[in-house]
Order: C-alpha cells, then structure tokens, then sequence
C-alpha cells in the first residue's frame, strides 16, 4: 500500500498501553480528600465486624499523572466526529457542539437534586419545558414526554401508551404490531417487551412499505405499525398519510420511530403525516454526543388522545407561570425511569435548537445535500439495489465486489486505512450486502470528495487486488480482532495473575 | 458429501435412526452458512421434543439459528463436549459435533417424509444458486 | 450558521454534480402538502455567548446557595476536575459505540477496566457495560431472574427504594411477572423472617437493597441463604454505590444492580446516570447490555472487541435478552476514571468519611428535643428522624435559612408520617450540620404559628 494513493490517513499511536490495574503500585493515590472536620468512626465498632470489607481487592492503586497518561493515550486510540466523517446510517453522526458541553456543567445545573423543592427548581423545569415547546413545534405532535433514557426505551414508552390508550378507549389493547423487514433491531425487541406479538411486514420493490400487504395485515388484532421515516433505506414513505388512514380507519395506530428525523426537521412535521406516537433520537438528530455509546435521550411525542397516558411526572404550570412536577396522573403507564429524564442530556439538545432555531431547516437540507452528492458520485461503482429518491442516507450494496469475494464488511475496514470510520455494514437486513451511509450536515463538500475518493479507490482496489482489501485495515494499532476467540471463551474482565 | 444413511430437513438438520433413537445434527451447508460457531444451546436430558418444533440454538459472532426437531420423542443424550469445543461443529458437523439423541417411537415413519442424502444434496445445490443469483 | 461547514457557492456546484436544479428538488418525495411553507417557530437562532447567557439565567433560578441534606438515591459526592478534562477530549466526547473494534481500541479497553472495576466493587464475577440507570438495570435483572428460572413471581422489601419499585413495575406490567412486598423490621432493616413465610417455588427472585432507602445496610449473606433453599435469586440493589467502599458486598447476590452516580457524576436534575448490572459468570448469556471481551489480533496482539453480540437487539431482535441499545458509556468512563483518582484507598476512605458525617448528624439531631432517631440498625450514610411536626411544614420553614431539609418520607410510607430521610456525604461541612440542628431546634421549639405562605408552599412538595 503506497501512501501516495492514500490522500488522507490517520496513524495511531502505536505506544502500548497496558491496563490500569497492570501498571497499578501499592499505597498510590491520585485523588485526596480534605480532613474531616467531625470525629472519625471505627467502621468495625460502627457496622459490626462481619459487616466491612478491608479494601476492594484488586482496586488500582495510581497517581493523578499517571491516571491522566492512561486515558489520555488510551483516547488516542479512538476515531471521533473531531476528527473526521462518521457515515454511519441512521446513526446521525453530526457535530457535537462545545457550548453544549459548557452549559450542561453550569453550577446550578449540574447541582440540582430531582427532588429538591419546585420553588428551588424553576430554572431546571423552564429548560425541560421549553425543550418541550421546541420538540412539539418540531414534530407538529400534542404533547411529548422528556423522561425515556434512550431511542430504545421511548419506543417501549410509545407502545406501553399504545396499549394502555386502546385498552381504555377499545377495552382490548390488541394483540399485534406490524414491523417493516427494514426495520432496526430495537423495534422489534421493544415490542416483546410489551407483550404484543411482532408481525413482520415486507418492503415492495421500492423499498418502501408493501401497500397491498398492509391491506391485508391489518385486521383487529393489529395494535400498531412501527415505521422509521424515511426508512432505514433514506426512502422517504411516501404513502404514509394514507398509511396513517388505513391505520386509524381500522382501529389501529402509527408509531413513527424518529431515528431518522435529521431528514425531516424544519421541512415537515410527522405530526400533520398522520402520525399518533413517535420517539426522537436527542443524540441523533439533536447532537447530543455519542460518548462511546450514550447516554442519550429518546424523547415521545404523542397526540391528543393519548396524553394522559404518558409516563410521570409530567411538567405542569400551576397557572401562575410556577412549573412543578406532577405524578398524580390516574391514567399513566407509570414511571419509566427513577428520578426523571436524562437532565443534562435534554440541557445539551436544548442549547442545539436554540443554535439554529428556525434555521434548522437549513441543517436538514444541507444532510440531504450530502447523502444525494455521495449517491450520485457512488452511482457507477457501487450496485445500488433501490432506484428510489434518497433522503439524507443511502443504502448500495456489494454486489459488485462479491464478484472478486470482497464483501461489505471488508470494504468498510479498508475506509479505515483512507481516514474514516466504516459506513453501517450488514443493515438494513432486506439489502444482503449492504453498505449504509449517511453523511449529515456536517461535512463540507471537501470531506465528502475525500470520502468518494476513498471508495471509489476501494472499488478499483476490489477489481485489481482484492486480497488488500479482504486484509484491511493495514494501518491500525492492532489489526482484525478474533471475534470468535471472544465469544467461545469470554474473558470479560481482567483477574491478577494466579 | 452428505452420508446416504442419514435423512435431511429443510432447515439443514440430519437425523440419524438407530431403532427408536435418532440422532441429530446440522449439516456441512448449515455450518458453512453459519461460519465459525462459539456457542451451542441444547434442551436438558429428559426435554419432550415435537417434531418442527425449536429445540435450541446454534450461534455464530453474528448469528442465532434456531435448530429444529425432525422427530418427536423424548431427549435421551446431549452432546456435552459441544459446550467447550462448539468448533467442533465446523470441523464435524455430520459425526463427532451430533447435538442430541432422541428416543423417538415414531422415527421411521417421520423420517420417511424426510429427503435422504441424494435430494438433500439437490436442495443444498438449489439453494446456493439461489443465494448466489 | 456556524455548525454547517458549507457556503452557498459549495451548495450550488453540489446541486449541479447532482443534477438538481435547487434543494427542493431533493425533497420531491414528500408530498407538497406536507412539506411546510414557513419557518417553523422555535427560539433563536442564538450566538454562543446569548446560549450560556440563557442557561446561566437558568442556572440562577434553581438552590445555589442552599445547603442540601437530600439523598434518596441521588447523592452529592466530590468529583475530581480531572475526570472532566479527559471526558472531553474529542476521542471520547465524539466517538461511537466501539463496534469497529480496531479505531475504537481506546473506547473498548476503558470498558474491559470499568467491567473489572464493577466486579472488584460488587463481589460479582462480571459487570457488563452499563444500562441507563440503577432503576432500570433493576428492572433488566427482574426480567433476567424470570428468564433464568422460568419462574414468574418477584418478592420485592418494601425498604426498597420507592421510584425503582415503580421502574420494576412498568417494565414488569406485562412480562407476566407478579410483584410483592415483604415489609422491615424495628431496625430498619428487611424482615427476612416475612420474607422466608412469603416465598415459594413460583418465586423467581428476592430483592433487596443494601443500604435500603432508609440508609440501612442489610444482611445479605443470610438473606441469600434463604433464598437460594427455596431455588430463587437474590437480586441486591445498590443505590448509593460509595457504601461499597467499606460495607461488605454483596457476592452472595446472584445479580447486582447497580447505580454508579455516586462515583463521579453530578446530580444534574436526575440524569444522565449509570446504571449496570453485575452477575456471576453462568448467567452471562442472559444478562442485557454491552460487553468488551479481551482477545487478540491477526498478530497475536492483546486487544479488545464487544462480544456476545447475540444476546443484543440488533441480531436477536424479538428475542434479545433486552431492546436496549444507546448505554450511558460516557457516565461509565466517568466513573472508571474516578475510581481509578480514588484508587483502593480513596474509595475506603471517601466511605469512612461518610460514615463520620452521618454519625455526627445523627449525634446533633437526636440531641434536640422532639428529634427521634427511629431506626437502629448499622446504616451508612442516611437514616430517618421522626419529627413532633409535618416535615413539609418543617423544611418550608428551613428554607428561610436556606436549607433543604430531609425528605418527607409520608408520601411514601403512610406508617413513617411526621419522618425524615437526612442524607450527609464527605461534602456536608460541620458547620451546615450544625446550622441544621440549631434551625431545627429553634423551629420545633418555636411557638409562633406557621404562616399559611409556608403551608401553602408546603402543600404538594415533595421534600418541603
């Protein structure tokens, strides 16, 4: 591999580092506590002898520096949005905003207690009440709980609305809910968790959800359709309203599950789409950083009618502009989560609309800008298996290479080489093969050049020397981990030698 | 390839008739579908089996197969070297990597509605041009 | 717009490459009827400076300058500024879940450490990457103990803190999973004599907290015993995660979980925290969440990669051992660094403190009039006061001295009207306690009405 083919690389540091217990010496400390200013207590006279531990065995005992080294070269190992393009689908890997990192650390902020008195609390509960107004103008939605943790957990909010609100205005919650084959795993889990049946529901030949199947597979049984909008192929639903009528003339429900809302934001409102439940991704759409895996925040919108079903508490307005917290909601699905939402992750989602405002019509174009520019300079290298207009993610496949026996997952680690974290390989499942990318509004066109380059480079290196591409990557700190190795025998922690 | 005393489903497992004891596995086509196996789920001894109906599962780094019953019966053996060694799997799907054996007292008729290895072999055929189309 | 990395000349020649005469050209397959005319009416756009001017507002409305003896499961600890500088290094602010093993190598061997940790902390062979929070994770081992016994009945001690009971149930609503209570004793602790009458081969899990809502550290060893004979799970809570720093943990428990806020994150209003569950090495398979699984590379290289990926939503789909996906992983590393500050002996330390404080506090209450310690057994950092008074009415008037007062615990307990959960940690200083006991004192003895303004702010609150 020549580094002149390569435009852009990224080397890592290859200094070795071990664990912190392996580098671990006795007595170190890297953090000391003022003296106490009250009388020490025997823990053994306090709790009883059989009651305290001596020391937790095998803890790391390191200084302040070295505890900084460890992670400092530790982070070196990672990619980040810091350092360049993420396009990964439906991941919405967009830039996370500083400021937002400032606020959510304000004294003031990160001090308060959930159960501090309201009076003491009106600077926290305006923030969450304001998050609210700009989520309901941005979805066109009734009403929307801020307390689910995560997507995951919004869309088990959603259905446990959906049950609740049809056995209370039907006298039976249904038994089913209809999954397109496009959609993200979590759904389907989510729907288990609820005691409905998951029904599986096919994608027509433009990758959008099968009308006439639809037709056929809602009968009374059927609770709900979970859609992803656009899909999980950038496809935008184009007969949802009428999906949205068959739905409701039927007794049924629309769950719109928002992964994908970066497409949609300041253009259109699922709301006025016909719309009942929907949950929102705050560290997809709303650049809430990802952190290595969360936290996040997945907030549910609702309409009217199902308003009193959402989870406690819910933020009131006592009449006089004072905010409290209300728990008191007889026709609740409960709590979903201790102590309220995920605060400072809704604090960090609200700073980012209140950077845009209205112009965040302008980032929603711009994600939808670059997905099609990548498209149509992908088009000629790259078998792309639906025809269909894309949003602001595009989903070819790798048909093509297969040919020479270089899959998806080989071509995604080859990008490393070229700078970039691999795009989504292996989802949507209905596309074998399949290569997800989505840019978001955050690259310039310069990075998205950088990034076609690269791929077109993988194809041609896929035609003339696949065995590189099938061995990639080749500039890493380590190479391909043995993922088999891992999972026959887990070792999932380290243990001091014997 | 596929051994002619043998009898195959549909959903790639074989079963092997001694009397009323059968003994199933998965094929070659199955563990090569799956690629390297880490982990194998069986029923205790003892479990009642239908036939068509999942009894375990067989699972790679990025995959779950559901293993289905041929026979109905009650299971009489697991293979327990299976839990240490899944790899075994891959390397002898049809002899040493057996999954269970089942006292089915109605094996022979159930096993006559099976392919033997010569249709088998023609599905497996139908099956990777399909894959490869 | 400062985050877009485009101007309009770079727009225009993307559209053209394209072939699209403008950028509503790409949004064609929305409907026109529901693609909106006008702008849509969100505050701002705002500069960065008019941002924190906003939240710092925000900021000034809420208790600083308020000493604070709240505690229930969120806890003010001393958070070190170093765990922050690293937090917000790029790498890992802005990186993604570690599923390209060989660029998120950092990512993956932070997890290996905090997993370790966790398991060193709670006795359990192994801890996976996190859950949202010590609620939820409670919920997920609720649901892991049916799944591994096939039983569908939970015993849950009433000392268990009141809002993850309410977790429990919304997630147990409708796997089937019926729910009850066994009460506590004079002590404080769980009746394990109730709980030995109440259970039965239908009982999946037993679960406990330790220390319970009320501070007070339970007997797990014995409790497991019990529980194991009848061929159920010990399921042991840990809210207040820097109790394990000197109180025994609890190894005999089949699965831990755990809330980690203790250790390094802030209270901020009730999240993000960290939850996570720890078990023993049998039940890995059915434990939820992410796990790093060392291995090595192509070159024989020791190196890290999640495993085990079967049991997750994104292949086992309905049948996942839970639909969670996003973690709290930024809240993990947090913590890990924290730990790693403290080390072996700050973290004893940082526990003896609190033990210090709350015997001072419990010294300084029960010695003013009308204030009665109601239960005695060994406790860490919380215990319960019962007051002549309505603690509502009590902590409305502490306000005017600007101290949040212990947590009502009526609400909760019908049987504990007129008491108080205090919380004190290493951060309460002497002189707030002694603040505490001197206000309480004057308004317990004084004999002046309350106003109805103090009622009525009273009225409705949770804590005052």
């Amino acid at each position: 591999m020549s580094d002149e083919k390569i435009k852009k690389a990224r080397r890592h540091v290859s200094q070795s580092e071990e664990l912190i217990f392996e580098r671990s010496g006795d007595g170190k400390r890297g953090m000391e506590l003022p003296a106490l200013d009250v009388p020490a207590v025997d823990a053994h006279a306090a709790l009883g002898a059989e009651m305290v531990r001596e020391g937790v065995e095998g803890f790391p005992q390191v200084s302040e520096i070295e505890v900084v080294r460890h992670f400092t070269r530790l982070s070196t190992w990672n990619y980040a949005i810091d350092l360049g393009m993420y396009p990964l689908g439906s991941c919405t890997m967009k830039y996370n905003p500083r400021v937002n990192e400032f606020v959510a650390r304000l004294d003031g902020l990160a001090s308060e207690h959930p159960y501090q008195p309201a009076e003491l609390s009106q600077g926290c509960l305006r923030i969450l009440r304001d998050l609210e107004k700009a989520l309901l103008a941005i979805t066109g939605m009734d009403a929307v709980t801020i307390e689910p943790a995560a997507g995951a957990q919004g869309e088990l909010t959603g259905l446990l609305v959906i049950h609740a609100y049809l056995k209370d205005a039907q006298g039976s919650p249904r038994k089913k809910v209809l999954i397109p084959d496009s959609a993200h795993g979590t759904n389907p889990a989510s729907v288990s968790l609820t005691g409905y049946q998951v029904e599986n529901i096919r994608s027509d030949a433009s990758g959008q959800i099968d009308f006439s199947e639809l037709d056929r597979l809602v009968t009374e049984d059927v609770a709900a359709l979970m859609l992803t909008n656009p899909n999980t192929l950038g496809v935008f639903e184009e007969r949802i309203a009428d999906v949205a009528r068959l739905l409701h003339e039927r007794g049924a429900l629309l769950y719109m599950d928002g992964a994908n809302m970066n497409a949609l934001a300041g253009v259109t409102r699922p709301g006025d789409l016909g719309v009942d439940v929907m949950h929102l991704n705050l560290h997809k759409t709303f650049s809430t950083p990802h952190g290595g895996g969360g936290p996040g925040a997945g907030p549910v919108a609702v309409v009217k009618a199902l308003e009193p079903f959402l989870p406690v508490p819910v933020i009131v307005d006592d009449g006089s502009g004072h905010l409290k917290l209300d728990d008191q909601r007889p026709k609740s699905i409960g709590r979903v989560k201790a102590f309220g939402g995920n605060f400072g992750v809704l604090v960090r989602a609200l700073a980012y609309i209140l950077a845009y405002g209205p112009g965040i019509r302008q980032a929603t174009e711009d994600a939808v800008l670059n997905a099609n520019y990548i498209r149509k300079n992908l088009e000629g290298f790259y078998d792309l298996p639906y025809a269909s207009a894309s949003m602001h993610e595009v989903v070819f496949s790798d048909a093509r290479q297969k040919k020479n026996g270089v899959s998806t997952i080989d071509i995604a680690k080859r990008l490393i080489d070229y700078g970039f974290h691999p795009y989504t390989t292996a989802f949507p499942l209905i596309v074998p093969g399949a290569m997800m990318i989505e840019p978001t509004e955050s690259e310039s066109k310069e990075e998205c050049d950088l990034f076609v380059d690269a791929m077109r480079a993988i194809a041609e290196e896929a035609a003339e020397d696949p065995n590189l591409v099938k061995t990639a990557p080749h500039s890493t700190r380590v190479g391909r981990l043995d993922e088999v190795k891992a999972a026959r025998k887990p070792i999932l922690r380290w243990k001091p030698e014997a | 390839m596929y051994p002619s005393q043998f009898r195959y489903t549909k959903e790639h497992e074989w079963v092997k008739r001694e009397g009323d004891l059968a003994t199933i596995g998965i094929t070659d086509y199955a563990q090569h579908e799956l690629g390297d196996i880490v982990y194998v789920e069986l029923p205790a001894a003892g479990a009642k089996l239908e036939t068509g109906q999942a009894f375990g599962t067989v699972e790679s780094v990025k995959s779950v197969s559901e293993i289905f019953s041929p026979v109905s019966g009650e299971v009489a053996e697991i293979n327990t070297a299976l839990a240490d060694h899944p790899e075994k799997i891959n390397e002898d799907p049809h002899g040493a990597a057996w999954l269970v054996r089942v006292r089915a007292s109605n094996a022979a008729a159930e096993l006559d509605a099976l392919m033997d290895g010569a249709a088998y072999e023609a599905y497996v055929a139908e099956q990777q041009k399909e894959a490869s189309s | 717009m400062r985050y877009l990395p485009k101007g309009d000349a770079e727009r225009r020649a993307m559209l053209e490459a394209i072939g699209a005469k403008s950028i509503e050209e790409l949004f064609g397959s929305i409907p026109a009827e529901f693609r909106l005319a006008g702008p849509l009416p969100v505050p701002g756009p705002l500069a960065e400076s008019e941002i924190i001017g906003y939240f710092r507002e925000r900021a000034g409305e809420n208790s600083l300058g308020y000493s604070s003896f709240l505690g229930a499961g969120v806890y003010r600890h001393i958070r070190s500024v170093v765990a922050d500088a690293l937090l917000q290094r790029g790498e890992f602010l802005t990186s993604y879940t570690p599923y390209q093993a060989e660029i998120s190598q950092g990512t993956l061997q932070w997890i290996f450490e905090f997993q370790t940790l966790i398991s060193q902390l709670t006795g359990q062979e192994v801890a996976n990457a996190s859950m949202y929070d010590g609620s939820t994770a409670l919920a997920e081992a609720a649901l892991m103990a049916e799944r591994l016994t096939g039983r569908h009945r939970l015993l849950a001690a009433r000392s268990l803190h009141p809002e993850y009971r309410q977790v429990l149930e919304t997630y147990a609503q409708h796997a089937g999973l019926q729910i009850e209570t066994f009460g506590y004793d004079a002590s404080g602790r769980a009746d394990l004599a109730a709980m030995r009458a109440a259970l039965d081969e239908q009982t999946a899990a037993v679960i406990l907290q330790s220390p319970n809502f009320f501070g007070v550290l339970e007997q797990v060893p014995d409790a497991a015993g019990i529980v194991h004979a009848a061929g159920a799970l010990l399921v042991a809570t840990v809210a207040e995660a820097t109790s394990l720093g000197i109180a025994r943990p609890p190894a005999e428990a089949d699965i831990v979980a755990m809330e980690g806020q203790s250790f390094g994150l802030p209270p901020s209003f009730g999240g993000p925290f960290a939850g996570v569950l720890a078990t023993q090495e049998k039940f890995v398979r059915q434990m939820p969440g992410r796990l790093a699984g060392q291995t090595t590379d192509t070159s024989g290289r020791r190196g890290f990669c999640l495993t085990l990926a079967t049991r997750e939503q994104h292949i086992r789909r309905e049948k996942a051992t839970s639909n969670i996906c996003t973690n709290q992983a930024l809240c993990a590393l947090a913590m890990t660094i924290h730990l790693c500050l403290l080390g072996r002996e700050g973290v004893r330390e940082m526990a003896e403190q609190n033990l210090a404080k709350a015997r001072y506090a419990r010294e300084k209450l029960e010695a003013v009039p009308g204030v009665e310690c109601v239960f005695g057994a060994p406790a860490f950092n919380e215990f319960v006061i019962r007051l002549p008074r309505s603690v509502r009415q009590v902590n409305a008037t502490l306000l005017e001295d600007r101290i949040i007062g212990p947590l009502a615990l009526g609400p909760y307990y019908p049987e504990l009207a007129k008491c108080g959960l205090v919380c004190v940690t290493e951060v309460t200083r002497r002189e707030e306690i002694d603040r505490l006991a001197d206000s309480l004192a004057r308004i317990l003895n004084a004999q002046a009405a309350v106003t109805p303004g103090a009622v009525l702010r009273g009225a409705g609150e949770r804590s005052g």
